[in-house]
Order: C-alpha cells, then structure tokens, then sequence
C-alpha cells in the first residue's frame, strides 16, 4: 500500500511534467496547426541553462530564470526565423523542418557543452524529503514538481478562459482569417503564443534537471510521451493535456512498478519478468490506442 | 459626385499564369452600397481579399481615404476601419453571442497590453456588445453559444461583428448565402438599416437582395469590370444582360 501511494505520487510526478510539455505543443498545433518536432529542444535549452547556471552560481531562483527565459527566446527566434514560414505548407514539410531543427538544437549543445552529460543537484530548499503519511517519506524536490504542475494548470485556465490574451489564442484556434479582419494581429499573436509553449517546456526542462541526466538528445525520449499525450487528450485542448499527461504518467510509472507482481501470479518469475518489462513500456501505446477506439478524436476534441 | 472612400488603381491578381482579377478599377463613394456581381470565379471574392488585405495584389494599387494600403496587413486595414465578412460563416462556434461580440469590440483595441486583465470586467466592451445584439434582434439569444444559431442568425451576428470596431467601410462576401429567401429578407432590411452610415461593398448572387439594397454596381466578368452603373443603368446594360443576367433571366437572348 505504502509502495503503491508512493509510485502514485511518482506517477502524478511524470505526469505533470508531461504536461508542461504538452500544454505548449498542444497549443501550438490546435492554434497555428503546426506539427513542432522541436519542441523538446526547448526543454533541452531549458535543463542545459538551469544545470548551467546553477553550477556556476548556486542560485536556484536565477537559474530558473535564466532558464525560463532563454527557452522562451529560442522559441520566439524560432518562430520568427523558421516556422512562420511553415504555417501554411503542409504538415510533411512542417515536421521536416523541426525535424532539423531537432538535428541543429542538438549538435548546438554538444559544441557547447560537449558530450558528456551535465548533473545537476537537487536546490537545496528543496532538498530532503518530507513524511506525507506517518513512516512514508517522499523527496520534497519531487512534490515541488506536482504543485508547481497544479498551479501552472491553473494559470493556464486563468489565462485561455479569462483573459483578453486566452479569448484571443481560444479565437485564433478556430478561425484564423476572422480574428485577423477583426483586427487583431495574428503574427504577434503567434509568435506570443509560440514563446509561451516553449517558456513551459523550458520549465519542464528545469524541473527535470536534478532528476534525469542533462545531456544532448534528451528532450527526443520525452517527445514521444508528449505526442501520445497530445493525441489522447485532443489535439489543440489544453484541459485534454491535462489529462492525458496524468493518465500517461500514472500507466507508465504504475505499469512500470507493479506489471513484474501482478504477472508472477500467472507466470513463473523470469518469464513474468520479461513480459511485464515489454507490456510495460507497451502501456502507454495500449492506453492511447484504447481511447482512440472509442473517442477517435481524443479525450476533449478541440 | 461624392467623396470616395475606397478606391483601387488597376488592381490585378493572377496565380500562376492564370487571371484572377485584371486592371479592376473599383471606386467605392462614402455612404453608399455598391453591389459587385458576376458569374461563379469572376474573381469577386478575390477582390474582397486584395481589399481587405488577405491577399496581396500582383500589381496595382488601393487607396483608402486617398491613403496608399496596398502593402499593410489585414490587422492594421481593420483598425483603420476596414471590415469584412465571410462567405463562409466565420463566427466562433463555442462562444456566446456575447462574447463574439465582445470579442469583436476588443480586437479594436489592440494596442493595450492589458492583456491578462479580466474579460468580464470590462464593462464598456460588453455594453458595446449589448447594444449590437439589441441593434441586430439578437438580445433575447445573447447568452447563446453561436454553434447553436441557426445559419441566418449566425449571418446577422457575423455583419454585427464587423460594426464593432465602427468601421467606415463594410466589405461583405455574399451575406445571404444559404440562409433561405426569409433570413435574406431579414437581412436585406438590416443592411438597409446601415444605408449611409457605412460605406458598403456588397458581393452578392442573391439578385432580390442586389436590386433592392445597390446604389450603384459593378458586373466582374472574367477579372474585369465590364459596368458600373445604378441598378436600372446595369439592367439595361446589353453586354452585362448577355454576360451575366441573360444566363439566369433572359434564356432566349441567350440562346439565340
């Protein structure tokens, strides 16, 4: 049981991440319907800067913001310089262009930071682990995660549905052309809304720092997860994100964890072994594949 | 003659090779509703673009209050007071005719940077709002997701939306498609209503409509202009009634 809420939180813990990730890229496609490949590069920038700064000045707070900002930079440089121009080709040439993009972002980092992978410590507030129930302790740093995910969530609901800003980017997804006559410039918007996926996964990026390895080619392994969020919760919806973040989150690490006993029960130790390490990196595809064969649209259809 | 609000100078538009819209000399006079008809892919909605901006001429120029616009972007015409609808509904579906509305009034203030302040806080964006859905009879279903609407009243709230910014010039892309001779009946006495406050450019297959709402209008044949006229000028024009009308009323002429 103790395992259990443990993997739980764990769950929730990747779920969030995903989500901050998939919040942007969601968004990005739903409202310029642009597919970004590049996407986890912001992430990369992100970790890179945090790791970075952190090392050379101890400070947690500069180094989150030094990192927020950089990737939300890079993602307005990117807009501005490539995918403008993309928005109306198709979708092939879109994924084409990220896809070198991926290539570029990636041989950058490594002339920067050269080959070997940066580490980065946990901050030291937030260090250490806190009992959540009596005899069950959990890293502090790894719940910062979760609430920081809750209340990013909630910004993000403030913003697309209260805001002038979110009526606009909410307008913009459904009807390019008439936000436009209405005289709202789209380009600015665009470019805004760009910088503002990739200022998230620039966080996401931070917040994984001190718990995956900082190295070149990192945010391609999480891009995977974040397109099959993306695709179970509804392209373009970010209230989808969400959910399909967690969903994600709590399959994998639950799979992950407790696949190995349930299966002993069937098979003998080594075979279970095998199996539930396969079905469990399997999981998540079976779960996108199972929603999609009865919402084929994703959980809320923008 | 009265003053002209929007004009173009030898407007041309071609894809490819292939003529969309030649030398269009169009002159829209401040306050009335000039009708631009013309057989399917005279290039009419290709006009609308070129002057609202969407699609940039291939030679030629539009002139706006003697202004030179033929290089500045959609956005920056509709704030100037250039607004447009479309031939397909382009409402947004899953707000409120309220909130379209709003919406509509507050993309004119595009300038603020107010941008995270509270939406229903701002009181005068949504008295403005108001007072459009009274001005078009749509009070009563003003809490009404426009996905709801049925396709007349979803016209009536796009030609609302494009008075909210208080534009002077209307550029309307068939208005009545598909909304059946009662919501085009309606809609002609809405338009009529705004008779000399906007200046309006109306594209329109709905003939009733045409020759009941135009001051002036202009026939597109082929890319070009081949009449400009007052309705009965037009009606007794033999090229446009062997162009264009013939094909529809006088099937005699035609065949001969």
């Amino acid at each position: 049981m103790l395992l259990f809420i443990e993997q739980v939180l764990n769950g929730l813990q990747l779920g969030f991440m995903l989500f901050l990730l998939s919040a942007g890229l969601t968004l990005v496609f739903g409202v310029m319907n642009l597919i970004n490949l590049a996407h986890g590069s912001f992430y990369m920038v992100g970790a890179y800067v945090a790791a970075t700064v952190m090392l050379a000045t101890g400070s947690f707070t500069l180094a989150l913001l030094l990192a927020l900002l950089s990737a939300a930079l890079c993602g307005l440089l990117v807009e501005i310089i490539v995918l403008r121009h993309l928005y109306q080709r198709d979708h092939l040439d879109q994924v084409l262009a990220t896809f070198g993009l991926i290539l570029f972002f990636n041989e950058t980092t490594r002339m920067i930071w050269g080959r070997q992978p940066l580490f980065m410590d946990v901050p030291e507030a937030f260090a250490g682990s806190v009992e959540i129930l009596p005899g069950v302790p959990y890293p502090l740093y790894r719940l910062l995660i979760i609430g920081i995910g809750l209340l990013v969530a909630g910004g993000l609901y403030l913003l697309i549905s209260h805001t002038r800003l979110g009526m606009r980017i909410r307008a913009g997804a459904s009807n390019r052309s008439m936000v436009a006559a209405l005289g709202v410039n789209i380009r600015w918007l665009y470019s805004l809304v760009f910088a503002l996926g990739a200022l998230l996964a620039g966080f996401a990026g931070v917040m994984a720092a001190p718990v995956f390895a900082v190295e070149s080619g990192m945010g391609e392994s999480i891009l995977i997860l974040t397109f099959v969020v993306i695709v179970i919760g509804g392209i373009g919806s970010v209230k989808g994100a969400l959910l399909g973040a967690l969903l994600v989150g709590l399959v994998d690490t639950l799979g992950r964890a407790f696949l190995p006993d349930l299966l002993q029960w069937l098979f003998a130790t080594p075979t279970a072994n095998s199996i539930a390490a396969s079905l469990a990196s399997m999981a998540i595809y079976l779960l996108m594949a199972v929603i999609l064969a009865f919402k084929p649209r994703g959980l809320f259809p923008a | 003659m009265s003053e002209i609000v929007l004009h173009t100078d030898k407007l041309c538009k071609s894809y490819a090779g292939l003529r969309a819209n030649h030398n269009l000399d169009l002159q829209l006079l401040r306050g009335e509703i000039h009708a631009l008809i013309g057989p399917n892919g005279a290039g009419k909605s290709t006009a609308i673009a070129q002057l609202s901006g969407e699609l940039a001429p291939s030679s030629g120029r539009i002139f706006f209050n003697e202004r030179d616009m033929t290089s500045l972007p959609v956005h920056k015409r509709a704030r100037m007071g250039i607004a447009r609808s479309f031939q397909v509904s382009s409402v947004f579906d899953e707000m409120t005719i309220l909130q379209n509305l709003a919406l509509a009034v507050q993309a004119h203030h595009g300038h603020s940077f107010r941008f995270w302040s509270n939406i229903n806080r701002h009181r005068s964006f949504n008295q403005q709002a108001h007072a459009l859905a009274e001005q078009f009879g749509l009070e009563q279903l003003q809490d009404v997701l426009a996905g709801e609407l049925g396709h007349g009243e979803k016209r009536q709230l796009e030609v609302a939306m494009t008075l909210a910014g208080d534009p002077q010039v209307l550029l309307l892309d068939e208005p009545m498609a598909g909304i059946g001779p009662g919501g085009s009946k309606n809609l002609t006495r809405l338009l009529d209503g705004l008779r000399g406050r906007y200046s309006i450019l109306l594209v329109e297959h709905d003939m009733d409509a045409v020759f009941s709402l135009a001051d002036r209008i202009s026939v597109l044949v082929y890319g070009e202009i081949i009449a400009t006229g007052s309705v009965q000028e037009i009606r007794d024009n033999p090229a446009v009634q062997q162009a264009y009308l013939g094909e529809s009323e006088e099937s005699a002429h035609a065949q001969a």
